[in-house]
């Protein structure tokens, strides 16, 4: 069997399951549609979130990101791991806690305000876009290369599963969906590591790989004239690489698709140690992702030493890859010397990991894995969005704004009209992608970064901060950060010539999230101390989600007394 | 369920273990950034001069290490709170596990 007969197999098998379990999960009132009941233990939750969190952006692109950018590609790897450990110090036991639905929900009952909570809906709704694009156009290259159908087909079909399995099964059904994805997408994803690590190194565990084909690739790029692999700064400055790399982990920390995924714990413990589970299984992908970046561009680069330019697009995998337009042979031939391949407008990144099984020579039915690998990443983190879009408009703005007397029934219904609504926007975002898979989702993160991160952490570590300074510190960090990201990326996003704007204070568009970030902080903070402090059953919320248990009223009730001596 | 209670005031003690759970959060808070920023980006070049089994040890605090290192901080915080939390008698019993809380 080839690798199309084979990708058949493995995406039959896998999607089969996916609707398997969504039938088996199906639900019937708000708190399963919303939080699964919240009844999750921490290793499902933690497998969960990790497929949650792994994109197609993690999977299809980041290794293929890493290998063309040497060093500086660590901003992926430490920004969307380091976050997790903000989310699970700074927000996860402390959200759970406080246990209802959604993030606005949080902001809504924290800030008091019904302002705050349409801000935030409209925030959650706007991330989850700029995220969830990126997810259905992996899903349409995956399609397109491994099926051989037109990348708006394979969309559609992408578009046919999540709606059954979110529709029907709500936040459970993608949960336990969840948990299937994450061991399809780890498996698919460590299985050629492995491969070519036993082969090349004669090593089967690709992490200590490295000793051996570190070495290897920096003396390869030194003899075609190349910078060391490892140098660092290279592509991008120091500043650069730290404000790309603090944004990526506090948007991490900031993304409701993230934060709502420890709403479904157990309980506050639970929510701690589902932190734990989630970053150790997606530590597997991410400690592996360098390796394959360093496996697959020592494998390109030898191709090209040795065959040249000529004999180099005469590979069959650079032939197969050519056909979806995503390898530009005539520019190679042009060109002649290896700069041309190191150009991401002739040989797109995204295809690295997709590639790597056919580069490395592996057999097809790796390669079929690997495509319903990519598959499983796209799906999952798609549904997860999915369901933030949904619960905003049907729950934040339809259930708790304009209709708060509809009954449970009738918000389940709007619920699940809502999330179908969704994924027909997200597949038509996917059929016109906006952009290369990575850099759209890394938008996604400075919008986050900016927005939702400071006023959660505040309203949970600092009881004097209020809507006024938490209403007005969102809307800033949020529109500064796009009004920036948008001049930058003028070219791609408003379709001029060249950016309006190269860089604000020197940090580019990817760190730019972190300006907004500090602005959103230093906002909140300043407005709220010149405003009155709220209102003092929100002190009391902010002491109650403190504590793991439920306090009593009269627990909370000595508090005042012990801050406040002469009513005692 | 009414929550039993000990002779010192409980609102006492739970003072106590939120500036407990405060100052842990704040010293694994100073080692991620150390990890990250520190080790990982500002010191890499002068760390790449080390090698570990033949990879530049800076190069490998930022794709590897630093990773395995977020791993561990966030097991000793869920392990250290769940010691608190029975320590200070706010631990959750199915009775006391929140499904949500309304400021009243």
């Amino acid at each position: 069997m080839g690798i199309q007969e084979w990708t058949w197999v493995t995406v039959g098998l896998t999607f089969s399951a996916y609707l398997y379990i969504g039938y088996r999960s199906r639900v019937a009132t708000t708190a399963g549609f919303y939080v699964a009941g919240q009844g999750v233990g921490s290793i499902a939750n933690g497998a969960a979130t990790a497929a949650d969190w792994m994109s197609a952006a993690s999977f299809i692109g980041m290794a293929g990101l890493i290998a063309f950018q040497g060093f500086d590609g660590s901003v992926y790897l430490m920004g969307w791991t380091g976050g997790y450990v903000l989310l699970a110090l700074l927000l996860a036991p402390f959200l759970r806690k406080f246990g209802q639905y959604t993030v606005p929900d949080f902001v809504a009952s924290r800030y008091d305000s019904t302002l705050a909570r349409v801000v935030a809906a409209v925030a959650a709704i706007f991330v989850s876009f700029t995220y969830v694009a990126g997810q259905m156009k992996g899903v349409g290259v995956a399609f397109s290369r491994f099926l051989g159908v037109e990348l708006w087909m394979g969309v559609v079909i992408g578009m046919v599963i999540v709606s059954f399995f979110s529709t029907i099964g709500g936040m459970k059904g993608i949960t336990y969906t969840q948990v299937a994805q994450y061991a399809v997408l780890i498996l698919a994803y460590t299985i050629p590591a492995v491969a070519i690590a036993w082969a090349l190194f004669g090593n089967p565990i690709p992490q200590l790989a490295l000793g051996s084909a570190v070495p290897a690739l920096n003396q390869l790029q030194a003899d075609l004239g190349l910078d060391p692999y490892t140098s660092p700064f290279v592509n991008t400055d120091m500043l650069n690489v730290i404000a790309i790399t603090l944004c990526l982990m506090a948007g991490t920390a900031g993304l409701p698709h993230v934060i709502v995924r420890f709403y479904t714990a157990r309980d506050v413990r639970s929510a701690r140690w589902s932190a734990f589970w989630a970053l150790l299984f997606i530590a597997l992908l991410y400690t592996t992702a360098p390796a394959i970046a360093i496996f697959v561009k020592t494998d390109i680069l030898r191709q090209f030493a040795e065959n040249g330019a000529a004999g180099f697009v005469n590979l069959s995998w650079v032939q197969n890859w050519a056909q979806t337009g995503l390898i530009d042979t005539q520019a190679i031939l042009a060109d002649g010397t290896v700069n041309a391949i190191l150009d991401k407008a002739v040989m797109d990144r995204d295809i690295m990991v997709l590639a790597t099984p056919e580069i490395a020579g592996l057999p097809p039915f790796v390669v079929a894995l690997v495509a319903a690998g990519g598959l499983a990443a796209a799906l999952s983190t798609a549904s997860g969005l999915l369901l933030v879009i949904s619960s905003s408009l049907a729950h934040d703005l339809y259930g708790k704004i304009l209709h708060p007397e509809a009954s449970d029934e009738r918000k389940l219904f709007v619920g699940r009209l809502m999330i179908f609504f969704a994924v027909i926007v997200a597949g038509l975002f996917g059929i016109r992608p906006p952009g290369f898979v990575a850099e759209v989702v890394a938008f996604a993160f400075g919008l986050a970064a900016a927005s939702f991160f400071p006023i959660i952490v505040l309203g949970i570590f600092w009881k004097r901060a209020n809507k006024y300074g938490a209403v007005t510190g969102m809307i800033v960090g949020l529109t500064f950060t796009f009004v920036m990201i948008a001049l930058m990326k003028a070219n791609v996003v408003l379709g001029t010539a060249e950016p309006l704007m190269d860089d604000f204070l020197g940090i580019g568009a990817q760190g730019i999230g972190v300006v907004g970030m500090l602005l959103n902080f230093a906002l909140t903070i300043g407005i709220s101390l010149v405003t009155p402090p709220p209102p003092e059953a929100v002190q009391d919320l902010v002491e109650q989600i403190r504590y793991p248990r439920i306090l009593s009223d009269a627990e909370i009730e000595e508090h005042h007394h012990l801050h406040d001596p002469v009513a005692a | 369920m009414e929550p039993t209670r000990t002779s010192s005031a409980p609102s006492a003690r739970h003072e106590a273990y939120w500036r407990a759970q405060i100052r842990r959060i704040l010293i694994l808070l100073a080692v991620w950034a150390f990890v990250a920023f520190g080790l990982s980006i500002i010191l890499a070049p002068a760390l790449n001069a080390v090698s570990l089994g033949g990879v530049p040890l800076g190069f490998w605090m930022a794709q590897q290490g630093s990773i395995f290192a977020f791993v561990v901080l966030i097991w000793i915080y869920a392990r250290a709170s769940d010691r608190a939390d029975r320590a200070f008698g706010v631990d959750e019993t199915p009775e006391t596990t929140s499904h949500g809380v309304e400021a009243h």
